[in-house]
């Protein structure tokens, strides 16, 4: 019972600093967009953007970094199928075009 | 076995206690345990439609459309890209913002204050909602996107466009209708003797939903 009143109790000054972090990121997220950059150089901002604030979000907001070790290795582990998948269904991706690209184009 | 009296140390340590103590391996609320098993499964399934249409793009043969002119809006006869999705994505966290702040007001015992705070989340959540609806209709009637083509090019961009920020969308709507029922029953007192863990349990859900548009801002309209 004690375990289950207790509840997760962080200072306020802590948020504030994360939603003021999260405001500047996501303005630079935009920002990279609204002054074009392009290539290699757009597509990192992005993810580095990207995980950043989920980071912040996931970790401060959603309290897991306070989580005990045992919930948050159960939750995360499962999550480590997607980056697979991601790479199967790129390649798949990259051949479907190129099936494409070799029977349609004539 | 003398290191058991001394209590576990490191994260292996832990871990095997936890695991192995013939009992709840989770020494946390049981409700906020099944809403991240819940968010996990949500997590699949909005990794399955980004991969989904990453698969698509990848595999388009006719040129995606350019979502920072699809997604522009005329502000004063200029063209600004992306600027209602800046704006929903602002919103978003703004709301998180409150969701959290009422989660630190409720354990505070405060329930007015975590009564409008949540309140405060749910007419934001709201409001994106609201400029999801106008910014689907604005694809629908004007630039003619349709699940199955549009002008622009890739016929796909239509379907996972629907698709994606639609669940999301439900998402925020069901999040909103949420927020409302817990906040009421904050207020109503409902929770006086259970204690207040749903407000948290509230929160994880609403930061999750926060959490998937960070994914979809940076895949489906940066990239």
């Amino acid at each position: 019972m004690s375990a289950d009143t207790q509840g997760q109790q962080h200072p306020l000054g802590l948020y504030f600093k994360v939603w003021g972090l999260l405001f500047v990121l996501s303005a630079m997220s935009y920002m990279v967009d609204y002054l074009q950059f392009q290539g290699l150089l757009r597509w990192s901002l992005i993810l580095i953007f990207m995980f950043l604030k989920a980071g912040l979000i996931l970790s401060v907001f959603m309290h897991f970094a306070w989580e005990p070790v045992t919930l948050r290795v159960a939750l995360l582990v499962p999550t480590l199928a997607i980056p697979i998948f991601i790479a199967f269904m790129a390649v798949e991706g990259n051949y479907t075009l190129s099936s494409r690209l070799q029977f349609l184009a004539g | 076995m003398t290191e058991l009296n001394s209590g576990p140390k490191g994260y292996w340590q832990h871990m095997v206690v936890d695991w192995s103590a013939d009992k709840e391996a989770f020494k946390v609320n049981w409700g906020k345990v099944m809403m991240w098993v819940f968010l996990v499964s949500d997590t699949f399934i909005f990794s399955l439609f980004l991969i989904g249409y990453m698969n698509v793009r990848i595999s388009a043969s006719e040129p995606w459309p350019l979502t920072s002119e699809v997604f522009a809006l005329a502000v004063g006869g200029e063209h600004i890209p992306l600027l209602l999705i800046a704006i929903m994505t602002f919103i978003l966290i703004t709301s998180s913002g409150t969701m959290a702040m009422a989660v630190n007001t409720a354990y505070q015992g405060n329930k007015k204050a975590t009564f409008w705070l949540m309140v405060a989340t749910a007419v934001l959540g709201a409001s994106f909602v609201g400029m999801q609806a106008f910014e689907w209709t604005k694809l629908i009637v004007e630039e003619g996107v349709r699940p199955w083509g549009n002008p622009m090019g890739a016929a796909q961009f239509g379907s996972t466009f629907f698709m994606i920020t639609g669940f999301h969308g439900l998402h925020v709507t069901g999040g909103v209708i949420y927020l409302t029922i817990v906040a009421t029953k904050v207020k109503l007192g409902h929770y006086d003797k259970k204690g207040y863990q749903i407000v948290e349990i509230t929160g994880l859900y609403w930061h999750f939903v926060d959490l998937v548009w960070v994914f979809i801002f940076a895949f489906f309209y940066l990239w």
